[in-house]
C-alpha cells in the first residue's frame, strides 16, 4: 500500500491490514511520525510528539497482535487533543499558564484509550482553554488548515482536526463545549462526535464549564467514530456526572438502514441568515439521506436565537471558578518576582492567560458576582431550560434533527479575531447542543469552493446510534468524506 | 448594558487579574460588548421555570470516603513553581 493512501485510510481499514499483517503497527507508527515530522511545520498541529513511548507501545501492539490477544484499537495511532491530562506528558492546554505542566495521572479518556491498545503519538494545538472557534487564541501560535494554509481549521479542537486532515493520525481526540469538535470538523472535512453530556468521564479534562464539556472522537468515518466512542465511554467513579448508562456497542450495532427516519430542519436554522451555498451543500447531503428512505420534516425550536447569550454567560460563569485554581503557588505559570500575595495572584494570571481566557472569567466573574447573579447567572439557567425543552418536543415528532455544523466554510487568520461577538457565531448551530445535553456529530458534506462543509445531525440523549447510522448510511452513499487537501502540496 | 473602567477594575480585583491603564479602554469596550450581547436574555420572560444547572437534572452521585489512588504527593509537588522542604513557597504574608 503506497504511503499516502496508509496516511488517509480509515482506522477500519488499518485495523485489518494489522490484522492480516500487511502491516505492523510499528511500521505505521513510523509512517504518522514521519508525517507529523514532515508537515508540522507548516500547519501548527501537534504541540509534543512523544516519539519512542509511541514506537514503543507500537512494538507491544505488534506483540498482541502475534499472540492474538488484540483489544478494539490495538496498534492504531492516535493523537490527544492537548486538554487530556497525560501522566508524565506536559500538557498546555494551549496555554502559557501550563507550558510546562507534566500532571500526575491520565484522564480516564487516555487510560480508556491506552487499554483499548491505541498508541499515542502526542498531543493536538488548541485553542488556550478551548476558548475560542479558529485556533488563534493558543499561546502555540495558530493552526493552520490543511485546505488552505491561509485559513483557520476551526476550534477549539482545531489541532486535532487539522493534525487527522493531513495524514498525521487516523484518530484524534477532542472536547466540545460549545461546538469545539463539530465546527472544526466541519471546517476541516472529517467526522466529528459530540456525545451526549455524561456519557464520556470528564476526569483528567481540564475543566473549562463543566456542566457543558464533553470528550469526543474525531476521525475519517463514522464507522471509526463509533468504534472509538465504544472505547471512551462509560460511568467513572472519578466523575459524579458521568452517567449511570449502559455503553451499547455502537460499532456492531452499526447500520445503513435508515428506512422511515425521521429528521427534522428547524426553520430557524435555515432561515434567510444561513449563507444560500451551505444550505445547498447541507440540502444536497440531505436528500441523500431521503433517498434512501428518510423523511424529511420542518420543525420549530422557537428559543434557538437565546442560545448564544445564554451560552456567553453559563460558560464564563462556570470557567471563572474553575479557572480560579490557577493561582501561581500550587502548579502552572507564576510572575517573576511578586511583591506580595496579592500581586503574585494577579501577575500569574494576567501574565499566564490570554487575552479571551480574561475576558471569559471577567464576564463570568460580573454574572456571578453579588447583584447581578440573578439577572446572568440565574436568568441564563432558566432559558437553558427553555431550549432544552424545545429540543425535548422537536424529539417527539423526528428522530434526529439536522442542520449546518457551522456558518460557513473556513475563514482566513484574522478576520474575526478583532470582534469577540463575530467569533461567537461561528458557534450559532452548535452551542444549544452543549446547553441541552445531547449529542451531535458533523460530517462531510461536500466543498465549497474547495473548501470543507459539515453537515450537522443532533440526537436524543443517549441515542448517539441513530446519529452514527444516518452518518454510516451517508457515508456508505456519498464520497464526501474521503474528500482529502492535497498532502504532496502542504509543505511546499 | 455597558460598564465603565470603574466596573471592570472592581471585576478584575475580583478574579485576581492585573489589567494595566492602558488596556483598560479597550477590556472595558469588548466586556460592554460581551454583556450586550447577553442582555438579550431580558427578553424572555422565565418567571415560573426552575433554573438548570445539569442538562438532564441528574443528582451528583456520592461515593464512598476511601483513598483510591496511591501516594503521589512527589509527582504533585513536581508541578509546584516553587517550594521548599515539601510546601508551597508563597511571598511572605504575615510580618
Amino acid at each position: 500500500m503506497a504511503e499516502n493512501a496508509l496516511l488517509t485510510a480509515p482506522v477500519s481499514k488499518l485495523k485489518q491490514l494489522l490484522g492480516d499483517r500487511t502491516v505492523s503497527s510499528e511500521e505505521l507508527t513510523k509512517a504518522y511520525l514521519a508525517q507529523i515530522a514532515a508537515e508540522n511545520a507548516s500547519l501548527n498541529a501537534v504541540v509534543t510528539v512523544c516519539a519512542e513511548e509511541a514506537l514503543a507501545s507500537a512494538r507491544e501492539a505488534d506483540a498482541q497482535i502475534a499472540r492474538g490477544t488484540t483489544r478494539s484499537l490495538t496498534g492504531i495511532p492516535l493523537l490527544h487533543k492537548d486538554i487530556f491530562c497525560t501522566e508524565g506528558v506536559r500538557t498546555t492546554c494551549g496555554s502559557r499558564m501550563l507550558e510546562s505542566f507534566v500532571p500526575a495521572y491520565d484522564a480516564t479518556v487516555v487510560t480508556k484509550m491506552k487499554a483499548e491498545g491505541a498508541v499515542m503519538l502526542g498531543k493536538c494545538n488548541m485553542d488556550e482553554f478551548a476558548m475560542g472557534s479558529s485556533n488563534e487564541t493558543s499561546f502555540f501560535g495558530p493552526v493552520k488548515n490543511p485546505w488552505d494554509l491561509s485559513c483557520v481549521p476551526g476550534g477549539s479542537s482545531g489541532g486535532s482536526a487539522a493534525a487527522l486532515a493531513s495524514g498525521m493520525a487516523p484518530l484524534v481526540t477532542g472536547t466540545d463545549t460549545g461546538g469545539s469538535i463539530r465546527q472544526p470538523a466541519s471546517l476541516c472535512g472529517v467526522t466529528g462526535l459530540k456525545p451526549t453530556y455524561g456519557r464520556v468521564s470528564r476526569l483528567g479534562i481540564i475543566a473549562f464549564a463543566s456542566s457543558l464539556d464533553q470528550a469526543g472522537p474525531m476521525a475519517r468515518t463514522a464507522e471509526d467514530c463509533a468504534l472509538a466512542l465504544t472505547a471512551m465511554s462509560g460511568i467513572d467513579p472519578g466523575d459524579s456526572t458521568s452517567a449511570d448508562i449502559s455503553v451499547p456497542d455502537f460499532h456492531s450495532a452499526l447500520s445503513t438502514d435508515v428506512n422511515g427516519l425521521r429528521i427534522g430542519l428547524p426553520r430557524e436554522y435555515f432561515n434567510d441568515d444561513l449563507d444560500s451555498r451551505v444550505r445547498e451543500n447541507v440540502m444536497a447531503a440531505l436528500a441523500e439521506l431521503e433517498r434512501a428512505g428518510a423523511i424529511l420534516h420542518d420543525i420549530d425550536l422557537p428559543h434557538s436565537h437565546y442560545a448564544i447569550a445564554t451560552y456567553y454567560v453559563i460558560a464564563p460563569a462556570e470557567a471563572s471558578a474553575n479557572l480560579a485554581r490557577y493561582d501561581g503557588v500550587r502548579f502552572g505559570y507564576r510572575c517573576d518576582a511578586p511583591a506580595d500575595l496579592e500581586d503574585l495572584y494577579q501577575r500569574s494570571r494576567s501574565e499566564g492567560f490570554g487575552e479571551e481566557v480574561q475576558r471569559r472569567i471577567l464576564v463570568g466573574t460580573y454574572a456571578l458576582s453579588a447583584g447581578f447573579y440573578d439577572a446572568y447567572f440565574n436568568k441564563a439557567q432558566q432559558v437553558r431550560r427553555v431550549i432544552t425543552e424545545d429540543f425535548q418536543r422537536a424529539f417527539e415528532q423526528v428522530d434526529v434533527i439536522a442542520g449546518p455544523a457551522a456558518p460557513g466554510v473556513a475563514f482566513p487568520f484574522g478576520s474575526k479575531q478583532q470582534d469577540p461577538i463575530a467569533m461567537y457565531m461561528e458557534d450559532i448551530y452548535t452551542l444549544a447542543v452543549n446547553l441541552a445535553g445531547l449529542p451531535g456529530l458533523s460530517t462531510p458534506a461536500g466543498l465549497i469552493d474547495g473548501m470543507p462543509v459539515g453537515l450537522q445531525l443532533i440526537g436524543k440523549p443517549f441515542d448517539e446510534q441513530t446519529i452514527l447510522n444516518a452518518a454510516f448510511r451517508l457515508q456508505n452513499d456519498t464520497d464526501w468524506h474521503l474528500a482529502c487537501p492535497d498532502l504532496a502540496s502542504l509543505s511546499s | 448594558m455597558s460598564v465603565t473602567p470603574q466596573d471592570v477594575e472592581k471585576v478584575a480585583l475580583l478574579a485576581r487579574l492585573a489589567i494595566s491603564e492602558s488596556d483598560l479602554p479597550e477590556v472595558t469596550e469588548r466586556f460592554s460588548r460581551v454583556l450586550n450581547l447577553v442582555d438579550e436574555l431580558n427578553t424572555i420572560d422565565t418567571e415560573s421555570v426552575t433554573p438548570m444547572s445539569n442538562p438532564h437534572d441528574m443528582e451528583q452521585r456520592l461515593r464512598p470516603d476511601i483513598v483510591t489512588r496511591d501516594d503521589n504527593r512527589k509527582a504533585l509537588m513536581a508541578s509546584a513553581p516553587a517550594q521548599e522542604q515539601g510546601y508551597f513557597l508563597v511571598p511572605k504574608v504575615i510580618d
